[in-house]
């Protein structure tokens, strides 16, 4: 016996705020244009045509971290690029999300030296882990939706409790 | 070894006293540091070797005199030869003169030995680093610098490592 | 981890002109991320005005010490390395490592698997620069083009994960031959798309090649002669555009070019117009070697049968005691290389791909080092963007068609 009945076919729906600021922020999450390494081939892959990355509203690649709400680390980070990838990431405005894609971002898969960050986790907080060398497309994007479960399980509760 | 091939070696042996070797039907001439940009020259203009291919080096700790070897692959475009010019360099004093007055190529193969081998190219005319980070004092492709392997995390290990693996903050 | 640092303008003193100290042209920083670069690459510009007094690159953003790390597996483990460097060209790495520890250790190839690996160089060719029209395209602001090129992208991936199950890191080619013979649909898969990819190569240049457009934003920028392109080492398509006809697979050939008939595509203007129609010529050619190469595909075996090297296959291990013996020393300890150095070069979408590959004995490389071609047509860079404006300079960067793991290793 909510308020939908009172109001009739006035097309109006009513939800928790929570939830609709989920939905709003899972249907228009926008990456940041920023490839590394081999994974970025397979992340412009997953944008282009074939495995068309925009159904999930992501078609808009930001070239400025400003404007940008979720950070896919497409390959391996050097110590040199470092500094760079976390600067980048507090540059972008809350709430942001990290995907670290690959092994590389993961846990430098093949590389076990003295070049490369060992996993991306101890620069920027990592959301989704995606295996793969290089992940499939299909893998990127079931990533992105495993994001988008996440988002939409957050409690406004969790995010006061946590600042 | 080709005819063409033999007398430019012939002609090298001759001016700058060098020893060559073949291997699987490479040649490689070994030349003194100090002789390496005047055998470059003879090359590039009398031969025409125009194009530097590779330049690198390698390194044989233990062994200290020589130490490393400065490689210069060479190719001619005009008679489509190769041939490899090999710079023994000391560990005490690691330096060669820079060739980037011959082929302006060897400006960054140089920067790019004195980041990984420490070989100093003296009088080059832009020694920044290049691929490694500003503040790196160190050169990884010498075989006393370690891998800097890092223990991998499976199961069985995964709450050890994760205790003291360092975790990115907000 | 390093931290960020001011740097000093004394660090670039002697690059930058006179007018940059007394702040009468601009100092702007261009990447590491930045969706014109390819990459990880910055490049410190001075501009007077719109236009570049000086190009300042700085790499090492991706430098992976993929070199140092080769040294520290058995030859045979450390192919997988080889993949990940330029990551466009996967198995033409695969190819020219191999090619080395074959040179190094003396080792056949079966007749059969240099067919499929030539078939498989020149897809591979044609890959990557699908991949380079597409963000050439990009950048130049013909968005469809990047669509397009994925696309038929898509296609040879596929051949490729028909034949190795993995769409990118194949690691397929392997020393003594190829990692197993490819499947019966292979022949088709490949016949399919050398069938109507040339349609779609004439798609690709009515969108391009005579379009105003993108005409005015090409011809004349970014000249190069060939006398500076050799001074840098650089080879290629960026060698072929200038005039220079140099290319590996006529004039040292490899792997079996010499029974092929194909053209190599030259051009003389050197600008950047002449490397976009040298490498869209270079999709036919690479076209009709595929297709000679399936129709004299042999028959026969597809790795070398020196089991000193090559492993024995499955079907062997459980019959033969050897076999199995021979199977756990290779995947163990690795076979040993003599003393001696080897210089192994290819002709790889990007021009000159050698690998320098010295054996101490053991069963480990004492040294590897990669010649890679972006490397060296990177460098050539702030030579050819000097004068040109800033959106030039765009188009510049990516005719040279670089791919920063390539660059950095």
């Amino acid at each position: 016996m909510g308020i939908e009945q009172k109001l009739g076919d006035m097309g109006v729906v009513t939800t928790k705020l929570e939830d609709l600021v989920n939905w709003s922020r899972t249907n228009a999450m926008w990456p940041m244009l920023f490839g590394l390494a081999c994974c970025a081939i397979e992340m412009m892959a997953a944008q282009a045509s074939t495995f068309d990355m925009s159904r999930f509203g992501m078609e808009l690649m930001r070239a400025s971290p400003r404007q940008s709400d979720l950070m896919i680390v497409a390959g391996r980070v050097s110590r040199k690029m470092a500094p760079v990838l976390r600067r980048l990431y507090d540059q972008m405005p809350e709430p942001k999300w990290v995907i670290a894609m690959g092994d590389c971002a993961s846990c430098t898969g093949v590389f076990n030296n003295y070049a490369l960050v060992q996993g991306v986790d101890e620069v920027v907080p990592v959301d989704v882990y995606l295996a793969g060398c290089p992940p499939r497309p299909e893998a990127l994007i079931h990533s992105v939706v495993t994001l988008y479960q996440k988002v939409n399980a957050q409690k406004f509760k969790d995010t006061v409790e946590q600042k | 070894m080709d005819k063409k091939l033999e007398n430019i070696v012939q002609a090298l042996q001759e001016k700058f006293d060098a020893s060559f070797e073949e291997f699987r039907g490479e040649v490689h001439v070994f030349v003194n540091p100090e002789q390496i940009v005047e055998a470059l020259t003879l090359l590039r203009d009398k031969y025409d070797f125009e194009l530097l291919s590779a330049m690198t080096a390698t390194d044989y700790l233990p062994q200290l005199s020589p130490r490393f070897h400065v490689i210069y692959q060479l190719t001619s475009l005009a008679k489509v030869l190769s041939i490899q010019l090999r710079v023994p360099v000391n560990d005490a004093n690691p330096t060669i003169p820079t060739a980037t007055g011959v082929y302006e190529v060897a400006n960054w193969r140089e920067r790019e030995l004195m980041d990984m081998f420490g070989i100093i190219a003296e009088g080059h005319p832009d020694p920044r680093k290049l691929l490694l980070p500003e503040d790196w004092e160190v050169h990884p492709l010498r075989k006393d610098f370690p891998l800097g392997y890092e223990e991998v995390q499976f199961t069985f290990n995964f709450d050890d490592i994760n205790l003291r693996k360092r975790y990115a903050k907000e | 981890m390093s931290q960020l640092e001011e740097v000093s303008i004394d660090l670039y003193k002697h690059l930058l002109s006179e007018r940059a100290l007394t702040g009468e042209t601009m100092l702007l920083n261009m990447g590491p991320q930045h969706p014109s670069t390819h990459g990880v690459l910055r490049l410190l510009l001075e501009l007077d005005g719109e236009t570049i007094v000086n190009a300042i690159p700085d790499i090492g953003y991706l430098h992976t010490g993929i070199e140092k790390n080769m040294e520290a597996k058995t030859y045979l483990k450390a192919e997988v390395m080889s993949d990940r460097i330029d990551y466009m060209n996967n198995m033409g790495n695969n190819l020219v490592y191999c090619m080395a520890i074959e040179k190094l250790v003396d080792l056949d190839v079966p007749e059969r698997a240099l067919t499929i690996r030539v078939i498989l160089a020149e897809l591979e060719r044609i890959q990557s620069h699908l991949v380079w029209i597409g963000t050439f395209g990009l950048d130049l602001a013909a968005m469809s083009m990047f669509l397009y090129a994925f696309r038929e992208r898509e296609i040879i991936l596929d051949i490729k994960e028909l034949i190795s199950g993995q769409r990118m890191m194949t690691t397929f080619i392997r020393p003594g031959g190829i990692w197993r013979d490819v499947p019966v649909e292979f022949e088709a898969a490949v016949r399919n798309f050398i069938k109507i990819f040339p349609k779609r190569i004439d798609e690709y240049e009515s969108l391009l090649t005579k379009n105003p457009l993108f005409l005015d934003r090409l011809l004349g920028i970014g000249k190069m002669d060939a006398a500076t392109a050799l001074q840098h080492g650089v080879t290629g398509p960026m060698l072929r555009a200038s005039g220079v006809n140099w290319d590996l697979r006529k004039a040292r050939p490899y792997m079996g070019y010499e029974q092929y008939d194909f053209n190599v595509p030259v051009a003389t203007e050197g600008d950047t117009y002449a490397r976009y129609i040298v490498r869209v010529q270079e999709f036919r050619e690479s076209l009709k070697i595929i297709e000679q190469a399936l129709n004299k595909l042999p028959m026969g075996p597809v790795r070398s049968d020196n089991r000193k090297f090559v492993p024995p296959p499955r079907s062997e291990l459980g019959v033969s005691m050897e076999a199995l013996i021979h199977h756990f020393k290779l995947w163990t300890e690795g076979f040993p290389a003599p003393k001696g150095s080897v210089y192994q070069a290819v002709e790889s979408p990007r021009g000159e791909l050698g690998v320098y590959l010295e054996g101490d004995g053991g069963p480990k490389p004492h040294r590897v080092h990669w010649r890679t071609p972006s490397f060296d047509n990177l460098s050539v860079v702030p030579k050819i963007v000097k004068g040109h404006l800033v959106a030039d300079l765009i188009a510049i960067l990516a005719s040279t068609d670089i791919v920063l793991g390539d660059i950095d290793r």
